[in-house]
């Protein structure tokens, strides 16, 4: 039995094609491109290749992602269901780390804190929306303003031991902020370290409202940047696991219950 | 060329004594200074009306500004420093004049100020400035009933407009206008965080929207958006709209049509109504210290 | 006077509303705030002075997130700075 699991976020596609609810045969993302079906259909062809299969061999599939409604009943991913991000991601980290008790996702536009139920299933959640300081796209923004890579921003600020506090709380004013900093002589070090240090402070509070409770798991594409770990670990004052391929848990989530579909049927 | 001249008229530094006053005859003579983050200004009142005023540019140090501003507005009326019974700081330096005797919100005197400009019918102050939003509603006497002062996202604000006029090429003393140029007005722009409804807008552009239609969106959002901070306080007439952003025709016939309110047209330059507020409070206070009141 | 501290973004409305005119300046709500959210302050917005709540100008741009333990998402939880005030002074926006 294959079946996949599709989501379709702000900035990239995730897909994970599963085998018997239990193997996972393939995993593909890319960007979502201004047609975000195309992108999406272009990641599942990707994921098909990989492992040498064609889209009658592959069972049910189960969308997430604040684009799941795009692919939803529509050929060649044609997903039967749709669910939304939060039950996805409690689903998929409860697969990987069985003792997860809060899961939080940081993604490029929001950030989500989520508390996981005995089987898996969501208890509480919250959700930070439609304001780029409280997500991934701030990292970004701020990595534009430096001049430096996306990628290299986490290890930048893992360079620098100084704590600078940045005042501003949205995109737009923190940009100047940055620039500011930057005339001032502050080290692209310790600007870097103040940015993560910002969103790890925020998504830390935001998730405090659901309460945090061991074992608690960080997924989405920001758990790839290592700079944002430990500031996040000290605002929380706990521990936090990173599974692998963090950013393809929702994505594996929602093919879980492709899986449990395909055996019910 | 034009460009320039229009930045330059924005920031010009100025002072104006008013014709057939003497202060001599005065009984009360009292100052407000309004150190801005931008521009300082300094407002001299006899008795309660306004009788000489001074803009410049607000320098390094807020307290030598607050010396330059006040001098001033002083010069040529023969008024010293001495003479001045009270004086009234305000602004976001206002902690930084040293013969300020008492220092006001610049809410306040914004509301006091805006209700000597426009007259006493005022009861709603906008004030859009290039960071913040702010919303006031007064009573008859220019005292504040009801505000709130958002400085924290750049949604509805100047620099919401800057990063839109950047991304469309078009300068920010001209997108309001070209925002005009539609036949009619598109749904609005969905997000309000000024980094998501940038994105949306080169998606619209895109998908082929002419400039203008972006513009109109994107003004219509920032439209709603103020409109929805006003109804917090309370929208009552008579209506006024002070701040940079007010010279966007864009937003101000926007506001208006979607208010249907006509905003009322000052005689005086609205930036100097926090430092006329000033000037009044300290007479206030002087008629409280004279047992007056 | 009704005086809105905070802030609209995005993600929605956050203000805290601070009735000056029943306030009466007793920082009860000062103290019963356990994030130093509020603080006294002098009245700067009438010659005739007196001392009013106010938010502490570092949280204003960011009460969502200061004022976020003390509103759990799920299971009821009264604001300590609302029960706190005798004088009904305070009151949220969200």
């Amino acid at each position: 039995m294959i079946t996949a699991g599709v989501d379709v976020g702000a900035k990239y596609v995730k897909i994970v094609i599963l085998e018997d609810g239990k193997n996972v045969l393939a995993r593909a993302n890319g960007i979502v491109e201004f047609d975000v079906w195309k992108s999406a259909n272009d990641v599942f062809e990707k994921a098909l290749l990989n492992v040498g299969l064609k889209r009658e061999q592959v069972g049910q599939v189960v969308a997430t992602g604040m684009g799941r409604k795009i692919v939803h009943m529509k050929p060649p991913i044609d997903a039967k269901e749709i669910v939304p991000e939060v039950i996805a991601d409690a689903k998929g980290t409860y697969y990987l780390i069985p003792t997860v008790k809060t899961v939080i996702d940081v993604g490029a536009e929001e950030g989500r804190g989520i508390k996981v139920s005995e089987n898996g299933g969501v208890r509480d959640f919250v959700i930070n929306e439609r304001c780029a300081a409280g997500a991934g796209t701030f990292i970004e923004t701020m990595a534009r303003a430096l001049e430096v890579g996306v990628e290299n921003m986490g290890p930048l600020a893992l360079k620098s031991m100084n704590a600078i506090p940045m005042n501003a709380q949205c995109c737009v004013f923190a940009e100047s902020e940055v620039v500011s900093l930057i005339h001032s002589k502050v080290s692209k070090e310790d600007i870097a370290k103040a940015i993560h240090d910002a969103i790890a402070g925020r998504i830390a509070s935001m998730v405090l409202r659901i309460g945090v409770e061991k074992d608690v798991a960080l997924i989405g594409g920001v758990a790839r940047n290592p700079g944002f770990l430990p500031p996040l670990k000290k605002e929380l004052n706990t521990e936090i696991l990173i599974p692998e391929y963090p950013e393809c848990v929702g994505a594996l989530g929602a093919a879980l219950f492709a899986s449990e579909m395909e055996g019910q049927k | 060329m034009s460009e320039r001249s229009s930045e330059f008229w924005r920031w010009r530094e100025y002072r104006h004594t008013q014709p057939n006053m003497d202060w001599n005859q005065a009984k009360i003579v009292t100052a407000g200074i309004d150190i801005g983050s931008v521009g300082s200004k300094a407002a001299i009142i006899l008795d309660g009306q306004l009788y000489a005023y001074s803009v410049m540019r607000t320098g390094g140090v807020s307290e030598e500004t607050a010396f330059k501003v006040m001098n001033w507005a002083l010069e040529g009326t023969g008024l010293k420093t001495e003479n001045l019974h009270q004086v009234v700081g305000t602004g976001y330096g206002r902690v930084n004049i040293p013969f300020a005797n008492k220092t006001i919100t610049e809410i306040a005197c914004h509301a006091r100020g805006a209700h000597y400009i426009y007259g006493p019918s005022v009861r709603t102050v906008l004030d859009i400035g290039g960071q913040d939003c702010k919303a006031i509603r007064c009573d008859n006497k220019g005292k504040v009933m009801s505000f709130l002062m958002n400085d924290k996202c750049a949604a509805g604000t100047g620099r919401g407009l800057e990063v839109f006029s950047d991304l469309i090429r078009i300068p920010i003393e001209e997108v309001g206008k070209v925002s005009l140029n539609v036949t009619e007005e598109p749904p609005p722009v969905s997000n309000t965080c000024v980094i998501f409804a940038k994105a949306e807008s080169v998606a619209l552009l895109r998908q082929g929207w002419p400039k203008e239609k972006v513009a109109a969106a994107y003004h219509l959002a920032m439209v709603d958006r103020i409109i929805d901070l006003l109804t917090k306080v309370g929208i009552e007439k008579d209506f006024v709209i002070t701040g940079g952003v007010a010279k966007n025709i864009g937003i101000a016939t926007r506001l208006e049509t979607n208010l249907g309110i006509k905003p009322l047209e000052p005689e005086l330059d609205p930036i100097l109504a926090g430092a006329i507020g000033a000037a009044l409070f300290a007479n206030a206070l002087y008629e409280k210290q004279l047992g007056l009141r | 006077m009704q005086a809105h501290y905070g802030y609209k973004d995005g993600s929605g409305d956050y203000f805290i509303i601070i009735d000056t005119d029943n306030c009466d300046g007793c920082g009860k709500c000062v103290k019963a705030c356990p994030y130093e959210v509020l603080e006294l302050v002098d009245n700067e917005f009438d010659i005739e002075g007196g001392s009013m709540a106010t938010v502490t100008e570092q949280h204003r741009k960011k009460i969502k997130y200061s004022c976020a333990p003390c509103k759990p998402v799920s299971g009821e939880r009264k604001l300590p700075c609302v029960l706190a005030c005798e004088t009904k002074a305070i009151t949220h926006s969200w």
